[in-house]
């Protein structure tokens, strides 16, 4: 069976849970950029935490079922509409053959998920289905949906009345979209180039995102941070916040020329010539996903017992998604 | 009185380029479907359209200004 995508959306793309081990070699670990609500969506349709969704990013697809299929939107907060009939997000849902899946405005947020009963049935490229957009690989032949694309599902398994996990997402378990987040961050690998001032302007600075950020990177505006003076080493760059080129962190905040810090996301390269001065923790790494343009923004600094801490949390919480399973 | 909205945030421009004309002027007449202007996010430049046909009465943001959705881009009184 299969999706007629008739509106492709902004930039829809194929993701699971991401294809780590090959940043080494420069292809990102990429993946859904909101881990939990897409996780939360494949676990209300009746699959496993492995299965490929759809990413919608600000304007989601229309898109036609061509068979009886049980489906789910979770994420950024959205009119989620079947024969332009409204339905409620965060449950599960009956799309019938030749049903119309479409997308109201958002109100919050900046991805949402569709999930469906046998997931995106793309190949799997170096162990995962998503799309690696800049990189021309995996998810659906390696880009963004288009009008007209065919996107195959793969076999619905149990009917929607039979399907044992729970029918909708209590309100208490789903994430929340905020206009303002307090984001954990490790200081480091280089944020001994910071002068005193500038380390403690980015942990105590108001942030603000800004329409510059997609799966690769956020970008923040805010204050300028200082960095102390050095004779450049060579191969570093003549600017004070270049480094001689190192491997990049999933999270890290590079922030070139001491202006709008930059955090790396999920798709994002995997080295360079910018200083890191802190990396964000993997369990807010979502929260990040989360945050739509204008979202008021706090570093907080922690130790990595508290990063670990918050990662077996984490953990934990997704866990729980899956409990009906076991 | 009709609202031409911005379904998606970004930055909204008037202007299909830095040396173009404006694609709509104030108390200019516009048809239902004519771009009035572009925003743009992740790269991408997406056209905003007015629903309805009638004179463009105002913009509500500037060019190059920061949009969200909802935001409301300009007014138009259909007619």
């Amino acid at each position: 069976m299969a999706f007629n995508i008739l509106e492709p959306g902004l930039a829809t793309t194929v993701q699971d849970r991401g294809r780590p081990g090959y940043y080494n070699v420069g292809i990102p670990q990429g993946g859904a950029m909101d881990q939990l609500s897409a996780e939360m969506a494949n676990s209300l349709v009746g699959n496993t935490g492995t299965e490929a969704v759809l990413e919608c990013t600000y304007i989601g697809p229309k898109l036609v079922s061509d068979e009886d299929a049980v489906v789910a939107v979770t994420g950024a907060p959205v009119e989620v509409k079947i024969n332009d009939v409204v339905q409620e997000q965060w449950a599960r849902l009956q799309l019938r053959a030749g049903d119309q899946l479409s997308f109201g405005m958002l109100s919050g947020g900046t991805r949402y998920y569709i999930a469906v009963q046998g997931g995106i049935d793309v190949p799997s490229v170096l162990g995962s289905r998503s799309t690696y957009t800049l990189g021309a690989m995996g998810g659906f032949n390696g880009r963004a949906l288009q009008a007209g694309d065919t996107v195959p599902v793969g076999a619905q398994h149990t009917p929607y009345d039979d399907v044992p996990s729970p029918a909708r997402v209590d309100e208490a378990e789903r994430p929340a979209f905020d206009r303002e987040v307090t984001v954990r961050v490790l200081p480091g690998l280089y944020d001994h180039r910071l002068t005193e001032d500038g380390l403690s302007t980015l942990l105590s600075a108001e942030w603000t995102l800004t329409p510059v950020a997609d799966r690769m990177g956020l970008r923040y505006a805010g204050p300028e941070l200082s960095w102390k003076p050095r004779q450049q080493p060579f191969g570093a760059g003549s600017d004070p916040s270049n480094i001689v080129d190192a491997g990049y962190a999933v999270g890290s905040i590079q922030v070139p020329g001491g202006k709008e810090p930059i955090i790396l996301h999920r798709d994002a390269v995997s080295g360079g010539g910018y200083a890191m001065v802190a990396t964000v923790i993997s369990a807010d790494m979502d929260l990040l996903a989360r945050s739509a343009p204008g979202t008021t923004t706090a570093f907080r600094s922690v130790s990595m017992d508290e990063a670990l801490q918050a990662r077996r949390e984490m953990n934990e919480r997704r866990a729980r998604i899956w409990e009906w399973a076991r | 009185m009709s609202d031409i909205i911005s379904p998606l945030p970004g930055i909204f421009y008037r202007k299909p380029g830095p040396d173009k004309e404006p694609y709509a002027e104030e108390g200019e007449r516009i048809e239902a479907g004519q771009t009035i202007g572009v925003v743009e996010i992740m790269k991408q430049f997406s056209e905003i359209r007015s629903d309805v046909s009638g004179v463009l009465e105002k913009f509500l943001v500037e060019d190059a200004g920061t949009v969200n959705p909802g935001a409301v881009i300009a007014t138009v009184t259909a007619e």
